[in-house]
Protein backbone atom coordinates (compact mmCIF):
# COMPACT_ATOMS: atom_id res chain seq x y z
CA UNK A 1 0.00 0.00 0.00
CA UNK A 2 1.31 3.46 -0.84
CA UNK A 3 1.69 5.77 2.15
CA UNK A 4 -0.83 8.55 2.56
CA UNK A 5 0.64 11.93 1.66
CA UNK A 6 -0.08 13.44 5.06
CA UNK A 7 1.64 10.68 6.97
CA UNK A 8 4.66 12.69 8.02
CA UNK A 9 4.10 12.63 11.72
CA UNK A 10 5.65 10.26 14.19
CA UNK A 11 3.66 7.08 14.86
CA UNK A 12 3.23 5.89 18.48
CA UNK A 13 4.59 2.38 19.03
CA UNK A 14 4.47 2.10 22.83
CA UNK A 15 4.47 4.52 25.76
CA UNK A 16 7.19 7.08 25.02
CA UNK A 17 8.24 5.23 21.85
CA UNK A 18 7.60 6.56 18.33
CA UNK A 19 8.37 5.38 14.83
CA UNK A 20 10.07 8.21 12.91
CA UNK A 21 11.18 6.36 9.78
CA UNK A 22 10.38 6.68 6.09
CA UNK A 23 8.50 4.73 3.44
CA UNK A 24 10.07 3.85 0.09
CA UNK A 25 7.18 2.20 -1.79
CA UNK A 26 8.75 2.44 -5.25
CA UNK A 27 11.97 0.54 -4.53
CA UNK A 28 12.13 -2.62 -6.64
CA UNK A 29 15.58 -3.97 -5.85
CA UNK A 30 17.68 -3.64 -2.73
CA UNK A 31 21.44 -4.02 -2.42
CA UNK A 32 21.36 -5.46 -5.96
CA UNK A 33 20.61 -8.95 -4.62
CA UNK A 34 17.01 -8.58 -3.40
CA UNK A 35 13.79 -8.00 -5.31
CA UNK A 36 11.38 -5.76 -3.44
CA UNK A 37 7.91 -6.08 -4.97
CA UNK A 38 6.40 -3.96 -2.20
CA UNK A 39 9.22 -1.47 -1.71
CA UNK A 40 10.56 -1.08 1.80
CA UNK A 41 10.57 1.11 4.86
CA UNK A 42 13.55 2.54 6.71
CA UNK A 43 12.50 2.28 10.32
CA UNK A 44 13.88 4.67 12.92
CA UNK A 45 12.58 5.21 16.42
CA UNK A 46 12.56 7.77 19.21
CA UNK A 47 12.43 6.76 22.88
CA UNK A 48 11.59 9.40 25.45
CA UNK A 49 12.77 9.11 29.05
CA UNK A 50 12.54 11.54 31.98
CA UNK A 51 16.11 12.74 31.32
CA UNK A 52 16.25 12.82 27.55
CA UNK A 53 15.36 11.36 24.18
CA UNK A 54 17.17 8.57 22.36
CA UNK A 55 17.04 8.17 18.59
CA UNK A 56 17.49 4.62 17.41
CA UNK A 57 18.75 4.37 13.81
CA UNK A 58 18.09 6.82 10.99
CA UNK A 59 17.10 6.44 7.33
CA UNK A 60 18.57 6.36 3.83
CA UNK A 61 20.06 9.74 2.92
CA UNK A 62 17.41 10.84 0.41
CA UNK A 63 14.64 10.23 2.96
CA UNK A 64 16.26 12.46 5.57
CA UNK A 65 13.75 15.30 5.29
CA UNK A 66 10.84 13.02 6.14
CA UNK A 67 12.79 11.54 9.04
CA UNK A 68 13.59 14.96 10.50
CA UNK A 69 9.98 16.17 10.11
CA UNK A 70 8.73 13.14 11.99
CA UNK A 71 11.39 13.56 14.66
CA UNK A 72 10.55 17.25 15.07
CA UNK A 73 6.88 16.35 15.59
CA UNK A 74 7.72 14.67 18.91
CA UNK A 75 11.04 16.09 20.18
CA UNK A 76 13.37 19.08 20.10
CA UNK A 77 16.96 18.49 19.02
CA UNK A 78 18.32 19.77 22.34
CA UNK A 79 16.39 17.00 24.12
CA UNK A 80 18.32 14.30 22.29
CA UNK A 81 20.96 12.85 24.59
CA UNK A 82 21.57 9.55 22.83
CA UNK A 83 21.78 8.31 19.26
CA UNK A 84 21.95 4.55 18.83
CA UNK A 85 23.01 3.07 15.50
CA UNK A 86 22.24 -0.63 15.63
CA UNK A 87 23.64 -1.04 12.12
CA UNK A 88 25.71 1.36 10.03
CA UNK A 89 24.67 0.33 6.52
CA UNK A 90 23.78 3.48 4.52
CA UNK A 91 20.03 2.78 4.54
CA UNK A 92 20.13 3.18 8.33
CA UNK A 93 22.91 5.73 8.73
CA UNK A 94 22.14 8.11 5.85
CA UNK A 95 20.77 10.87 8.09
CA UNK A 96 23.32 10.31 10.86
CA UNK A 97 25.82 13.07 9.99
CA UNK A 98 23.04 15.68 9.82
CA UNK A 99 21.43 14.37 13.01
CA UNK A 100 24.76 14.70 14.83
CA UNK A 101 24.97 18.32 13.65
CA UNK A 102 21.39 19.13 14.68
CA UNK A 103 21.69 17.39 18.06
CA UNK A 104 25.07 18.58 19.36
CA UNK A 105 24.38 17.32 22.89
CA UNK A 106 23.90 13.71 21.82
CA UNK A 107 26.33 10.85 22.26
CA UNK A 108 26.51 8.19 19.54
CA UNK A 109 26.34 4.59 20.79
CA UNK A 110 27.46 1.78 18.51
CA UNK A 111 28.95 -1.68 18.89
CA UNK A 112 32.75 -1.99 19.13
CA UNK A 113 32.75 -3.71 15.74
CA UNK A 114 31.36 -0.52 14.20
CA UNK A 115 34.59 1.40 14.76
CA UNK A 116 36.05 0.36 11.40
CA UNK A 117 32.92 1.27 9.40
CA UNK A 118 32.48 4.61 11.12
CA UNK A 119 35.77 5.69 9.59
CA UNK A 120 34.14 5.33 6.19
CA UNK A 121 31.04 7.31 7.15
CA UNK A 122 32.11 10.22 9.32
CA UNK A 123 35.05 12.49 9.87
CA UNK A 124 36.58 11.30 13.17
CA UNK A 125 36.94 14.97 14.18
CA UNK A 126 33.15 15.32 14.11
CA UNK A 127 32.83 12.48 16.60
CA UNK A 128 35.51 13.55 19.05
CA UNK A 129 34.18 13.07 22.57
CA UNK A 130 30.73 12.09 21.27
CA UNK A 131 30.98 8.36 20.78
CA UNK A 132 30.84 5.34 23.05
CA UNK A 133 31.12 1.67 22.17
CA UNK A 134 28.57 -0.58 23.85
CA UNK A 135 27.99 -4.30 24.10
CA UNK A 136 25.95 -6.90 25.93
CA UNK A 137 25.54 -5.79 29.55
CA UNK A 138 25.92 -2.07 28.80
CA UNK A 139 23.05 0.37 29.06
CA UNK A 140 22.14 3.98 28.30
CA UNK A 141 20.31 5.88 30.99
CA UNK A 142 17.29 7.99 29.95
CA UNK A 143 16.24 8.74 33.55
CA UNK A 144 13.17 6.68 34.33
CA UNK A 145 14.06 4.05 31.74
CA UNK A 146 17.14 2.49 30.25
CA UNK A 147 18.20 1.14 26.90
CA UNK A 148 20.17 -2.10 27.11
CA UNK A 149 22.37 -3.49 24.36
CA UNK A 150 22.84 -6.94 22.93
CA UNK A 151 25.96 -7.56 20.88
CA UNK A 152 24.65 -9.57 17.90
CA UNK A 153 27.35 -9.41 15.22
CA UNK A 154 26.98 -10.54 11.60
CA UNK A 155 23.25 -10.00 11.35
CA UNK A 156 24.26 -9.21 8.67
CA UNK A 157 27.29 -6.94 9.15
CA UNK A 158 29.99 -7.21 11.81
CA UNK A 159 28.62 -4.13 13.59
CA UNK A 160 25.01 -5.20 14.08
CA UNK A 161 23.50 -5.04 17.56
CA UNK A 162 20.04 -5.00 19.13
CA UNK A 163 18.70 -2.50 21.65
CA UNK A 164 16.26 -3.55 24.37
CA UNK A 165 13.84 -1.25 26.16
CA UNK A 166 12.82 -3.37 29.14
CA UNK A 167 10.32 -0.79 30.42
CA UNK A 168 8.09 -1.44 27.40
CA UNK A 169 9.30 -4.84 26.27
CA UNK A 170 10.46 -3.43 22.94
CA UNK A 171 13.38 -4.93 21.03
CA UNK A 172 14.91 -2.70 18.36
CA UNK A 173 16.41 -5.40 16.22
CA UNK A 174 17.96 -3.59 13.20
CA UNK A 175 17.84 -5.86 10.13
CA UNK A 176 17.25 -8.95 12.28
CA UNK A 177 13.60 -10.05 12.03
CA UNK A 178 12.94 -7.38 9.42
CA UNK A 179 11.79 -7.51 5.83
CA UNK A 180 11.35 -5.34 2.78
CA UNK A 181 7.64 -4.65 2.79
CA UNK A 182 6.31 -1.12 2.61
CA UNK A 183 2.87 -0.55 4.09
CA UNK A 184 1.94 2.67 5.85
CA UNK A 185 -0.33 0.76 8.22
CA UNK A 186 3.03 -0.17 9.78
CA UNK A 187 2.07 -2.85 12.31
CA UNK A 188 1.96 -6.55 11.58
CA UNK A 189 -1.67 -6.83 12.69
CA UNK A 190 -2.69 -4.06 10.26
CA UNK A 191 -0.59 -4.46 7.10
CA UNK A 192 -1.14 -6.86 4.19
CA UNK A 193 0.22 -10.39 4.10
CA UNK A 194 4.00 -10.00 4.25
CA UNK A 195 4.97 -13.56 5.13
CA UNK A 196 6.74 -14.14 1.82
CA UNK A 197 8.82 -10.99 2.35
CA UNK A 198 9.80 -12.07 5.85
CA UNK A 199 10.95 -15.49 4.64
CA UNK A 200 12.62 -14.08 1.52
CA UNK A 201 14.52 -11.54 3.58
CA UNK A 202 15.85 -14.23 5.91
CA UNK A 203 16.90 -16.37 2.93
CA UNK A 204 18.86 -13.57 1.27
CA UNK A 205 20.20 -11.57 4.18
CA UNK A 206 20.46 -13.75 7.28
CA UNK A 207 20.89 -17.26 5.92
CA UNK A 208 24.65 -17.00 5.26
CA UNK A 209 25.05 -16.12 8.94
CA UNK A 210 22.85 -18.75 10.52
CA UNK A 211 25.40 -19.63 13.19
CA UNK A 212 25.24 -16.01 14.34
CA UNK A 213 21.45 -16.10 14.04
CA UNK A 214 21.36 -18.94 16.54
CA UNK A 215 23.68 -17.08 18.94
CA UNK A 216 21.51 -13.96 18.73
CA UNK A 217 18.35 -15.98 19.32
CA UNK A 218 19.91 -17.37 22.48
CA UNK A 219 20.14 -13.78 23.75
CA UNK A 220 16.70 -12.69 22.52
CA UNK A 221 14.48 -15.64 23.36
CA UNK A 222 14.64 -15.17 27.17
CA UNK A 223 13.47 -11.55 26.88
CA UNK A 224 9.82 -10.78 27.79
CA UNK A 225 9.12 -9.49 24.28
CA UNK A 226 6.04 -7.38 23.67
CA UNK A 227 7.11 -5.66 20.46
CA UNK A 228 9.86 -6.26 17.92
CA UNK A 229 10.78 -3.04 16.13
CA UNK A 230 13.01 -3.97 13.17
CA UNK A 231 14.91 -1.73 10.78
CA UNK A 232 12.73 -2.62 7.79
CA UNK A 233 9.14 -3.69 7.33
CA UNK A 234 6.24 -4.10 9.72
CA UNK A 235 6.60 -3.59 13.47
CA UNK A 236 5.81 -6.93 15.08
CA UNK A 237 3.43 -6.31 17.97
CA UNK A 238 1.05 -9.23 17.51
CA UNK A 239 2.64 -12.54 18.48
CA UNK A 240 6.24 -11.32 18.21
CA UNK A 241 7.51 -14.66 19.46
CA UNK A 242 6.14 -16.37 16.35
CA UNK A 243 8.73 -14.50 14.28
CA UNK A 244 11.52 -15.43 16.67
CA UNK A 245 10.41 -19.06 16.46
CA UNK A 246 10.38 -18.87 12.66
CA UNK A 247 14.01 -17.70 12.67
CA UNK A 248 14.88 -20.51 15.08
CA UNK A 249 13.38 -23.01 12.67
CA UNK A 250 15.14 -21.47 9.66
CA UNK A 251 18.50 -21.52 11.40
CA UNK A 252 18.28 -25.07 12.73
CA UNK A 253 20.49 -27.66 11.03
CA UNK A 254 18.62 -30.17 8.86
CA UNK A 255 18.62 -33.83 9.79
CA UNK A 256 21.61 -35.79 8.59
CA UNK A 257 19.98 -39.18 8.79
CA UNK A 258 22.13 -42.01 10.03
CA UNK A 259 25.41 -40.67 8.69
CA UNK A 260 27.60 -38.57 10.91
CA UNK A 261 29.24 -36.78 7.97
CA UNK A 262 28.12 -35.92 4.46
CA UNK A 263 30.31 -35.59 1.38
CA UNK A 264 28.97 -34.36 -1.95
CA UNK A 265 30.66 -34.86 -5.32
CA UNK A 266 29.48 -32.52 -8.10
CA UNK A 267 30.68 -32.97 -11.65
CA UNK A 268 29.97 -32.11 -15.24
CA UNK A 269 31.47 -33.96 -18.13
CA UNK A 270 31.67 -33.46 -21.90
CA UNK A 271 32.93 -36.91 -22.99
CA UNK A 272 32.59 -38.93 -19.79
CA UNK A 273 36.17 -38.56 -18.52
CA UNK A 274 35.39 -36.20 -15.66
CA UNK A 275 32.32 -38.30 -14.87
CA UNK A 276 34.44 -41.43 -14.43
CA UNK A 277 36.87 -39.43 -12.30
CA UNK A 278 33.93 -38.33 -10.14
CA UNK A 279 32.85 -41.94 -9.70
CA UNK A 280 36.38 -42.84 -8.57
CA UNK A 281 36.40 -39.92 -6.13
CA UNK A 282 33.06 -41.06 -4.70
CA UNK A 283 34.26 -44.65 -4.42
CA UNK A 284 37.36 -43.48 -2.59
CA UNK A 285 35.27 -41.46 -0.18
CA UNK A 286 33.07 -44.50 0.47
CA UNK A 287 36.15 -46.59 1.23
CA UNK A 288 37.11 -44.32 4.13
CA UNK A 289 34.19 -45.44 6.26
CA UNK A 290 35.13 -48.18 8.67
CA UNK A 291 31.46 -48.67 9.49
CA UNK A 292 28.45 -48.41 7.20
CA UNK A 293 27.04 -44.91 7.02
CA UNK A 294 29.97 -43.20 8.68
CA UNK A 295 30.22 -40.88 5.69
CA UNK A 296 27.24 -40.43 3.39
CA UNK A 297 28.61 -39.94 -0.12
CA UNK A 298 26.45 -38.47 -2.90
CA UNK A 299 27.23 -37.89 -6.56
CA UNK A 300 25.49 -35.23 -8.69
CA UNK A 301 25.72 -34.35 -12.37
CA UNK A 302 25.46 -30.57 -12.64
CA UNK A 303 24.17 -30.87 -16.19
CA UNK A 304 20.95 -32.35 -14.83
CA UNK A 305 20.08 -29.98 -12.02
CA UNK A 306 19.49 -26.37 -11.09
CA UNK A 307 21.83 -24.64 -8.68
CA UNK A 308 19.30 -23.85 -5.94
CA UNK A 309 18.51 -27.39 -4.69
CA UNK A 310 22.24 -28.10 -4.72
CA UNK A 311 22.84 -25.00 -2.60
CA UNK A 312 20.40 -26.38 -0.03
CA UNK A 313 22.32 -29.66 0.03
CA UNK A 314 25.65 -27.88 0.30
CA UNK A 315 24.53 -25.86 3.31
CA UNK A 316 24.14 -29.09 5.27
CA UNK A 317 27.16 -30.94 3.87
CA UNK A 318 30.57 -31.35 5.47
CA UNK A 319 32.71 -31.77 2.34
CA UNK A 320 32.34 -30.74 -1.30
CA UNK A 321 34.25 -31.97 -4.33
CA UNK A 322 33.85 -30.35 -7.74
CA UNK A 323 34.78 -31.90 -11.07
CA UNK A 324 34.96 -29.87 -14.24
CA UNK A 325 36.63 -30.25 -17.60
CA UNK A 326 38.68 -27.31 -18.84
CA UNK A 327 37.06 -25.65 -21.84
CA UNK A 328 38.63 -22.52 -23.32
CA UNK A 329 40.94 -22.24 -20.32
CA UNK A 330 38.18 -22.20 -17.73
CA UNK A 331 35.85 -24.36 -15.67
CA UNK A 332 32.45 -24.60 -17.31
CA UNK A 333 29.51 -22.31 -16.59
CA UNK A 334 27.30 -24.67 -14.52
CA UNK A 335 30.20 -25.03 -12.06
CA UNK A 336 30.57 -21.27 -11.76
CA UNK A 337 26.81 -20.87 -11.48
CA UNK A 338 26.83 -23.15 -8.46
CA UNK A 339 29.96 -21.68 -6.91
CA UNK A 340 28.62 -18.15 -7.32
CA UNK A 341 25.48 -19.18 -5.45
CA UNK A 342 27.34 -20.29 -2.34
CA UNK A 343 27.49 -16.83 -0.81
CA UNK A 344 23.83 -17.44 0.09
CA UNK A 345 24.78 -20.06 2.66
CA UNK A 346 27.44 -20.62 5.27
CA UNK A 347 30.21 -22.74 3.75
CA UNK A 348 33.06 -21.49 5.90
CA UNK A 349 35.35 -24.27 7.06
CA UNK A 350 33.85 -27.09 5.00
CA UNK A 351 36.40 -29.39 3.37
CA UNK A 352 36.66 -29.14 -0.41
CA UNK A 353 38.70 -30.30 -3.41
CA UNK A 354 38.59 -30.21 -7.21
CA UNK A 355 39.32 -32.54 -10.10
CA UNK A 356 38.77 -32.77 -13.83
CA UNK A 357 40.00 -33.78 -17.25
CA UNK A 358 41.49 -31.42 -19.79
CA UNK A 359 43.02 -31.27 -23.26
CA UNK A 360 46.13 -29.14 -23.17
CA UNK A 361 46.19 -26.62 -20.30
CA UNK A 362 43.90 -27.72 -17.44
CA UNK A 363 43.13 -24.41 -15.72
CA UNK A 364 39.73 -25.49 -14.35
CA UNK A 365 41.03 -27.32 -11.27
CA UNK A 366 43.24 -24.55 -9.87
CA UNK A 367 40.58 -21.95 -10.69
CA UNK A 368 37.97 -23.90 -8.74
CA UNK A 369 40.41 -24.41 -5.86
CA UNK A 370 41.09 -20.69 -5.75
CA UNK A 371 37.38 -19.90 -5.67
CA UNK A 372 36.79 -22.45 -2.90
CA UNK A 373 39.54 -20.93 -0.78
CA UNK A 374 38.12 -17.46 -1.27
CA UNK A 375 34.73 -18.78 -0.19
CA UNK A 376 36.55 -19.72 3.04
CA UNK A 377 36.47 -23.48 2.61
CA UNK A 378 39.38 -25.67 3.62
CA UNK A 379 41.24 -27.04 0.61
CA UNK A 380 44.14 -29.00 2.11
CA UNK A 381 44.68 -31.49 -0.74
CA UNK A 382 45.90 -30.73 -4.25
CA UNK A 383 43.33 -31.47 -6.95
CA UNK A 384 43.62 -34.18 -9.57
CA UNK A 385 43.88 -33.41 -13.27
CA UNK A 386 43.88 -35.94 -16.10
CA UNK A 387 44.75 -35.23 -19.70
CA UNK A 388 41.90 -36.40 -21.97
CA UNK A 389 41.32 -40.05 -21.11
CA UNK A 390 42.17 -40.77 -17.45
CA UNK A 391 44.70 -43.54 -16.87
CA UNK A 392 44.68 -46.10 -14.11
CA UNK A 393 47.03 -43.86 -12.15
CA UNK A 394 44.63 -40.95 -12.60
CA UNK A 395 41.72 -42.99 -11.29
CA UNK A 396 43.84 -44.12 -8.35
CA UNK A 397 44.66 -40.46 -7.60
CA UNK A 398 40.94 -39.62 -7.72
CA UNK A 399 40.18 -42.53 -5.40
CA UNK A 400 42.87 -41.29 -2.99
CA UNK A 401 41.53 -37.74 -3.16
CA UNK A 402 38.02 -38.85 -2.20
CA UNK A 403 39.34 -41.12 0.51
CA UNK A 404 41.63 -38.47 2.01
CA UNK A 405 38.91 -35.84 2.10
CA UNK A 406 36.60 -38.32 3.83
CA UNK A 407 39.34 -39.22 6.32
CA UNK A 408 39.73 -35.52 7.11
CA UNK A 409 36.01 -35.45 7.90
CA UNK A 410 36.39 -38.39 10.21
CA UNK A 411 39.45 -36.95 11.92
CA UNK A 412 41.56 -39.85 10.69
CA UNK A 413 43.74 -38.14 8.09
CA UNK A 414 47.44 -38.84 8.43
CA UNK A 415 49.30 -35.77 9.71
CA UNK A 416 51.67 -34.27 7.14
CA UNK A 417 54.76 -32.11 7.40
CA UNK A 418 55.64 -29.78 4.52
CA UNK A 419 58.33 -27.19 3.91
CA UNK A 420 57.00 -23.81 2.85
CA UNK A 421 59.21 -23.96 -0.23
CA UNK A 422 57.22 -27.00 -1.44
CA UNK A 423 54.00 -25.02 -1.52
CA UNK A 424 53.18 -23.12 -4.67
CA UNK B 1 67.87 -18.41 8.30
CA UNK B 2 66.14 -19.49 11.55
CA UNK B 3 63.23 -21.84 11.01
CA UNK B 4 59.92 -22.28 12.75
CA UNK B 5 57.09 -24.74 12.43
CA UNK B 6 53.40 -23.96 12.25
CA UNK B 7 50.86 -26.72 12.74
CA UNK B 8 47.41 -26.10 11.30
CA UNK B 9 45.42 -28.35 13.56
CA UNK B 10 42.23 -28.24 11.48
CA UNK B 11 43.84 -29.96 8.51
CA UNK B 12 46.60 -31.89 10.27
CA UNK B 13 49.44 -30.19 8.41
CA UNK B 14 52.70 -28.85 9.83
CA UNK B 15 54.69 -26.42 7.70
CA UNK B 16 58.33 -25.49 8.22
CA UNK B 17 58.81 -21.80 7.54
CA UNK B 18 61.54 -19.16 7.79
CA UNK B 19 61.35 -16.87 10.82
CA UNK B 20 59.49 -13.68 9.97
CA UNK B 21 56.71 -15.42 8.03
CA UNK B 22 53.18 -14.23 8.73
CA UNK B 23 50.61 -16.92 9.49
CA UNK B 24 48.38 -15.93 6.58
CA UNK B 25 51.19 -16.47 4.06
CA UNK B 26 51.18 -20.15 4.99
CA UNK B 27 47.56 -20.80 5.85
CA UNK B 28 46.21 -19.85 2.46
CA UNK B 29 48.87 -21.82 0.59
CA UNK B 30 48.24 -24.94 2.60
CA UNK B 31 44.44 -24.64 2.34
CA UNK B 32 43.75 -24.34 6.06
CA UNK B 33 40.48 -23.00 7.43
CA UNK B 34 41.98 -19.69 8.49
CA UNK B 35 40.41 -17.28 6.07
CA UNK B 36 41.29 -13.75 5.17
CA UNK B 37 39.61 -10.59 4.00
CA UNK B 38 41.34 -7.22 3.90
CA UNK B 39 44.83 -8.58 4.73
CA UNK B 40 45.56 -5.21 6.35
CA UNK B 41 44.69 -6.00 9.94
CA UNK B 42 41.34 -4.24 9.95
CA UNK B 43 38.49 -6.62 9.14
CA UNK B 44 39.29 -9.42 11.62
CA UNK B 45 38.26 -12.13 9.14
CA UNK B 46 41.54 -13.98 9.77
CA UNK B 47 41.09 -14.25 13.53
CA UNK B 48 43.08 -17.29 14.66
CA UNK B 49 43.27 -19.22 17.90
CA UNK B 50 46.82 -19.88 19.02
CA UNK B 51 46.58 -23.32 20.59
CA UNK B 52 50.22 -23.29 21.72
CA UNK B 53 53.42 -21.37 21.05
CA UNK B 54 51.90 -17.95 21.52
CA UNK B 55 55.25 -16.72 22.84
CA UNK B 56 56.84 -17.46 19.45
CA UNK B 57 54.82 -14.75 17.71
CA UNK B 58 55.83 -11.08 17.52
CA UNK B 59 53.75 -8.93 19.86
CA UNK B 60 50.62 -7.40 18.33
CA UNK B 61 50.86 -3.86 16.96
CA UNK B 62 48.67 -1.09 18.34
CA UNK B 63 46.34 -1.55 15.35
CA UNK B 64 46.06 -5.31 15.81
CA UNK B 65 45.48 -4.89 19.53
CA UNK B 66 42.64 -2.43 18.86
CA UNK B 67 41.01 -4.66 16.23
CA UNK B 68 41.19 -7.68 18.56
CA UNK B 69 39.58 -5.61 21.30
CA UNK B 70 36.85 -4.21 19.02
CA UNK B 71 35.93 -7.68 17.89
CA UNK B 72 35.81 -9.08 21.41
CA UNK B 73 38.52 -11.61 20.59
CA UNK B 74 39.27 -14.07 23.43
CA UNK B 75 42.78 -14.45 24.89
CA UNK B 76 45.40 -16.22 22.78
CA UNK B 77 43.80 -15.08 19.54
CA UNK B 78 45.67 -13.21 16.82
CA UNK B 79 45.11 -11.85 13.34
CA UNK B 80 46.79 -14.24 10.91
CA UNK B 81 47.56 -11.42 8.49
CA UNK B 82 49.54 -9.60 11.18
CA UNK B 83 51.04 -12.29 13.40
CA UNK B 84 54.68 -12.92 12.52
CA UNK B 85 56.42 -16.14 13.50
CA UNK B 86 59.73 -15.64 15.34
CA UNK B 87 60.76 -19.29 15.72
CA UNK B 88 59.88 -22.44 17.64
CA UNK B 89 56.69 -24.45 17.21
CA UNK B 90 53.25 -22.94 16.98
CA UNK B 91 49.91 -24.71 16.78
CA UNK B 92 46.92 -22.80 15.41
CA UNK B 93 43.21 -23.27 14.71
CA UNK B 94 40.65 -21.09 12.92
CA UNK B 95 38.82 -19.02 15.55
Amino acid sequence: MRPAADLERAVPVAAGVHWIGAFDPDLRSFDIILRTANGTSYNAYAVRGSDGVAIIDTVKLNFSETFFRRLESIADYDEITTIVLNHLEPDHSGALPELLRRAPGATLLVSPQARLMLKGLLDPAELAGRIAFVGTGDHADLGDRQLEFLNTPYLHWPDTQCTWLAAEGVLFSADFLGCHYCDSRLFNDAVGDFRFSFDYYYAHIMRPFRTYVRTALDLIEPLPLRIIAPGHGPILRRDPRDYVARYRAFAAPALHGAATKTLLVFYISAYGATRRMAEAVAAGAESASSAAGEVRVSLYDLEGGDAQPFVDLIEEADALLFGSPTINGDAVKPVWDLLSSLTMVDVKGKFAAAFGSYGWSGEAVPMIEDRLRRLKLRVPLPGVRARLTPTGDDFAACHDLGREVALHLLGRATPRTIDLAQLA
Amino acid sequence: MPKASITFQDIGVTVTVPAGTRLIEVSEKVGAGITYGCREGECCTCLTRIVSGHEHLAAPSVLEHQVLKDNLAPRRHRLACQAQVLGGSIVVQPA
